[in-house]
């Protein structure tokens, strides 16, 4: 199956074809950037940036417990601490009365100083350094398959919980009016977007992943005029600025995650000046 | 559309139980208590309104309207029983038909009122293209608002669609939570007219949440007023033009200055 991707990739034009890790890196960007783009529109709408900001950054912690575990690959560690977190951020919401801000930001306080305390023991921090800014060029085809079975279970979960998810972000006790668990709609999807954000982690780096979630659904709100141009503008968007994105990388030997967040970063600049303009 | 809450999943009642239903389609609601923590918002709450009734339900701020509502959609815990007998007399779960207040929409979202149709539906089915949409639309004027934004619409744009959204499919009972705030007199009348001819052609039981007695009680065929529990009950020409009462009552703010006229539709 792989092999028919690096051949297939060999009809693209420049150098760095001949290069299997960019062929890999490429497949990779392929299959991360749709379900981040998607589920950005969603995140948007239902204003949970920071929420998703600081699921990136329990990726942290997550790393921390897997390695205390002696795992020889900690990452599975952290779609599943984010889970965990996810439904604790949940069930807070529903059973405390403090504002959603502030739950979220003291979860934040503690997941990231654990993490850092529990990473830095013996002053080890730095070789953690590489999941702060995340790296496409060395993957293993066992983590491509991963992220294939990621992005299609997210794709799934977007299938099933988005339309209930952008009534409840409408109204509430509209969504219940309807028959929709709101609570469980609403936790499920946290999951999700925590699922996905720390898998994504490994190749895009804790700073980055809340950029290249937010930003296409930001952009394309401007210009979007209905739901559905709304999700295809994030999702060309995402997909252009990724694949570009990791090209000039290869070129300039930048990290890819940032390279891709700042060309995304700059098209919602040109959006928002062109509307400004109007 | 959500079914009410499983009478017999909520707390046996003291003493013999009134249940029998009366002549025609009705819903019950007897001894409904609300309680959040040490707050009782609602005591011992008992109403009983018929299909193609419309009944106004006036009460100060904090007075647990909102909170009745949210009872009847199954959205908070009570003690006490909501029953709903059918035109066949068969005592059934009814579908509850709901318009918000307000939708939260930021400005820039594009979010169309098809989009808002469409994501009502929720199935993994594709919900049958713009037709159907407008067709719900047409009987509440507002079949020229399909393709536009919700942050576009204006607050009596806004009413009349999400009142279709709220009949399509057709409810038993149909809640209104204050629907008229920040709405023109003009979109207030069509309103209030819209809502009158549905409890007409569909023999509907409308509860009416409002400030705006004097609009409403032209339309309306009863008037509860509610502060935590029933204060009074009748028709509008009862309740709304005793001054005296209302004012001792604490509500003399609905006391209606004109004499009470009758929608001749209604």
């Amino acid at each position: 199956m792989l092999d028919l991707w690096y051949h297939a990739v060999d009809f693209l034009p420049g150098d760095w074809t001949r290069f299997i890790f960019m062929k890999q890196a490429l497949l990779a960007i392929l299959l991360v950037m749709p379900p981040l783009s998607l589920l950005g529109v969603l995140v948007v709408n239902h204003r949970m940036a920071f929420f998703s900001d600081v699921i990136g950054h329990s990726a942290l912690t997550g790393l921390a417990i897997g390695t205390l575990c002696g795992l020889v690959d900690p990452s599975p560690a952290m779609p599943a601490f984010a889970a965990l977190l996810a439904v604790l951020v949940s069930l807070l919401k529903r059973f405390t009365r403090a504002s959603t801000d502030t739950v979220i930001a003291v979860i934040f306080a503690l997941v990231v100083s654990a993490g850092v305390v529990l990473l830095s023991r013996g002053g080890g921090f730095a070789k953690y350094t590489p999941f702060l800014i995340g790296d496409f060029l060395t993957l293993a085809p066992v983590q491509l398959a991963r992220l294939a079975v990621v992005s299609l279970l997210v794709g799934l979960g977007i299938l099933m919980l988005g339309k209930p998810l952008i009534l409840i972000s409408l109204s509430p006790t509209l969504a219940r009016s309807r028959g929709i668990p709101v609570f469980a709609v609403e936790t499920g999807f946290a999951v999700l977007v925590a699922f996905m954000v720390a898998s994504a982690v490994p190749l895009i780096g804790i700073l980055i992943v809340n950029s290249i979630l937010i930003l296409p659904a930001a952009a394309a709100r401007l210009c979007a005029h209905n739901l559905r141009s709304y999700f295809l503008i994030a999702l060309v968007l995402g997909l252009t600025g990724g694949v570009a994105g990791l090209l000039l990388s290869f070129y300039w030997g930048t990290a890819s995650g940032a390279t891709c967040s700042l060309l995304i970063a700059a098209a919602y600049l040109v959006v928002a000046f062109g509307r400004f303009r109007r | 559309m959500t079914d009410l809450p499983d009478t017999a999943k909520s707390a046996p009642l003291p003493g013999p139980l009134p249940t029998t239903p009366c002549s025609s389609c009705c819903t019950r609601i007897e001894a409904l208590s609300v309680r959040f923590g040490a707050v009782e918002a609602l005591h011992e709450v008992n109403l009983h309104f018929h299909c193609g009734e419309l009944t106004l339900l006036i009460g100060p701020n904090g007075a647990g309207k909102t909170t009745l509502l949210h009872a009847l959609l199954g959205e908070v815990p009570y003690t006490g029983r909501i029953s709903y007998w059918d035109h066949s007399r068969r005592l059934r779960r009814p579908r509850v038909g709901y318009v918000p207040q307000r939708l939260s929409v930021d400005p820039d979202t594009p979010i169309t009122v098809t989009d808002l149709f469409r994501i009502s539906q929720h199935s993994l089915v594709p919900f049958p293209q713009g037709l159907m949409v407008e067709e719900a639309l047409r009987p509440m004027a507002a079949e020229h608002l399909a393709r536009r934004r919700l942050s576009a619409l204006s607050g009596g744009e806004l009413q009349r669609v999400l009142l279709a959204l709220a009949m399509t499919p057709l409810p038993d009972i149909l809640l209104l939570d204050e629907p008229v705030a920040g709405v023109d007199q003009a979109g207030l009348l069509l309103f209030y007219n819209l809502v009158c001819d549905l409890r007409r052609t569909h023999d509907l039981s409308i509860l009416l949440v409002t400030h705006d007695v004097e609009n409403a009680a032209t339309h309306a065929d009863r008037v509860v007023l509610l502060n935590r529990t029933i204060l009074a009950d009748g028709t509008p020409a009862e309740i709304l033009t005793d001054g005296d009462r209302l004012r001792t009552l604490g509500m003399g703010w609905a006391a209606l200055t004109k004499p009470l006229q009758r929608d001749p539709h209604a």
